[in-house]
């Protein structure tokens, strides 16, 4: 650590006015951040000054999605080996198979991401913007991995470029940025980001054994009824097809957790969320309507991208509701849009990614009209004394 | 009448109002006029091009049968008035894509009668043709339509290419063979929103490139 840190000081002349490198200075600037905290001391005034800047955060929420990582390498190589008939894999062997798949995809997120934000921070003069560290983990654990990896890369150039730098880079983005890239590929590529072949490697290209299905349990639900589905316990462990990431409830409950140790996700979207969830769920079982809604209410928090979106995607700092009350109503309303766009929608068998990117829209409006109310009631408190 | 011959056909006041619309005062990318067309007909480039020569039609005629009649129409029924003239060029033009160009014609079914309530057209007729003299009109309306006409079809030509592979129905892609590396066309250029998008990223590119269309707050 020493040897690096002395070799970043030593060619920090180059980057500062006047260096060779002097346009670079922001490339810089980005990884010696990223190393090592920043030796820069205030001037003027008292400042309170901690450690857990962007970066950190960004590093938590990281380390937050390595359960859902590891088992989702985990979950591809055991999904090839049911639909391939291949009993004699041993764990590592299934472990290995899904990671070396799912490495060129993260690699080709972060490649094509980091290098647009790397132009985007030089034409500007800006320093360059952590946020993608954490967007570019979480897009290849939200696409089927058996989409092509030049379409991961068209679609991450449209959620860095359309979706936040035309705002003004992170922080300013409406959208979150993973959903933007899913969003573009599933109604771009409908082929490769829906149907019953692209959640099991290999299955698109055909040669899966005979009568096998590689259908995610929302589909099934709707195509061969709730009876057909698998068990609750499956689900929650996370043994079924679906997007990398998605499939465990139990790995992203430990990333859940972590986030709120840390103080890094909100719990209150978390919690208002399931409760939105659970809520009409519920409901509609009780009143019925279709078949659909039938489906046990606890089964919609762990099947789909449910868990995953609630944990990972609803509680984006940025793009969710900044205000505490608007909090718990951005994610009651999101958990209640999900299981509606499941359930009553017949295009779409998972509603978490467009319940989230339609509350990421409204969430300013929600803080709006929070604020409002507050100053009104701090307005006639101020009468009444 | 000496005044008119005095000024050349084609003066420098004359040619600005053929050129702005063109850049600096786009109907579409800088008024934001016209887009309901913008984004439902630029599917396709031949449809597109169809309705950029049908708007410029209606606009040019009726922006001079308007300047003529300009003295003569009373203010408070002008906008009837207006509607009469451009419903009457709409429902021609409608007559002969219909006895002409019938596939185009069903391709752009209810947006051809909806010209007549294209903001662009009713924006000149009050803007200019009301207190501008017959030429200078028809230049003001050949050159906004032609503004209006170019985004439609450049918005086209990246909605047609990238969304089904291929330029005025020529397969270009499937030409080129990169089907077979694996390409696919992508089906939400087809679709509404990238045709915002296409304009969105037009009208960012426009003002990266003249800071003057920039507002200042």
């Amino acid at each position: 650590m020493n040897f690096l840190l002395k070799k970043m000081k030593q060619i920090e002349p180059l980057f500062k006015k006047g260096g060779r490198f002097e346009k670079l200075h922001s490339v810089y600037d980005g990884f010696a951040t990223f190393l090592f905290v920043p030796d820069t001391v205030t001037s003027r005034g008292s400042h309170i000054r901690d450690h857990m800047d962007m970066k950190r955060t960004m590093t938590v929420v990281l380390i937050a999605l390595m359960p859902a990582l590891l088992f989702g390498c985990y979950n591809i190589g055991l999904q090839h080996t049911r639909a391939f008939g291949l009993n004699d894999w041993t764990l590592m062997h299934m472990f290995w198979f899904g990671f070396l798949k799912l490495l060129p995809m993260i690699i080709v997120s972060y490649v094509v991401g980091l290098g647009i934000e790397f132009v985007a921070a030089q034409i500007r003069g800006h320093e360059i913007n952590e946020g993608y560290l954490v967007t570019g983990m979480l897009i290849p654990l939200i696409m089927p991995i058996d989409v092509p990896l030049w379409m991961v890369a068209v679609s991450v150039a449209f959620a860095v470029i359309i979706g936040k730098e035309i705002f003004g880079g992170t922080g300013m983005n409406i959208l979150n940025p993973a959903l933007t890239a899913r969003a573009f590929l599933f109604f771009s590529y409908p082929g490769w980001m829906t149907g019953d072949a692209v959640w099991i490697e290999g299955l698109v290209k055909g040669g899966g054994l005979d009568g096998f299905s590689g259908a995610t349990p929302l589909a099934v639900a709707k195509l061969e009824g709730i009876a057909n589905m698998p068990s609750a316990m499956d689900m929650f462990i996370g043994t079924i097809p679906g997007s990398v990431g998605e499939t465990s409830t139990v790995a992203i409950l430990i990333g859940a957790l972590i986030l709120i140790l840390t103080g890094v996700g909100s719990w209150r979207i978390m919690l208002s969320m399931t409760l939105g969830a659970l809520g009409i769920g519920l409901l509609l079982n009780a009143t019925g309507g279709n078949d659909y809604t039938q489906i046990p209410a606890y089964y919609h928090l762990i099947m789909g991208g449910f868990a995953f979106g609630t944990v990972f995607m609803a509680t984006d700092p940025v793009t969710a509701a900044q205000t505490n009350t608007g909090k718990y109503i951005y994610g009651a309303l999101t958990g209640v849009l999900v299981v509606v766009i499941r359930v009553f929608n017949p295009a779409y068998p998972e509603g978490t990614m467009l319940a989230i990117l339609l509350m990421n829209v409204m969430a300013p409006l929600i803080d709006h009209y929070v604020v409002n109310a507050n100053i009104r009631r701090r307005i006639k408190r101020i009468r009444t004394a | 009448m000496e005044n008119i011959e005095k000024e050349p056909l084609l003066s420098a006041k004359n040619i600005k109002l053929l050129k702005n619309p063109l850049g600096q005062d786009n109907p579409i990318t800088v008024q934001v006029l016209g887009i309901c067309s913008a984004l439902a007909v630029t599917v396709k480039m031949k449809p597109a091009i169809v309705m950029a020569v049908s708007v410029m039609v209606v606009l040019a005629v009726s922006n001079v049968v308007i300047a003529a009649l300009r003295k003569s129409i009373p203010g408070r029924i002008r906008i009837i008035v207006q509607l009469v003239v451009i419903a009457t060029l709409v429902i021609l033009v409608d007559q002969f894509l219909k006895a002409f160009a019938f596939d185009v014609s069903k391709q752009l079914s209810v947006f051809v009668g909806l010209i007549i309530t294209n903001c662009i057209i009713m924006g000149r007729l009050e803007a200019f043709a009301m207190a501008n003299k017959p030429w200078p009109s028809f230049l003001d309306g050949l050159g906004n339509a032609w503004g209006y006409g170019w985004i439609l079809i450049a918005v086209s030509f990246f909605r047609e290419f990238l969304g089904t592979g291929s330029i005025m129905g020529y397969p270009v892609m499937e030409k080129l063979g990169v089907y077979n590396f694996g390409y696919e066309d992508n089906g939400m250029m087809i679709l509404p929103p990238m045709a915002l998008i296409t304009v969105g990223i037009i009208i960012w590119v426009q003002r990266a490139r003249n800071k003057s269309l920039i507002e200042t707050k």
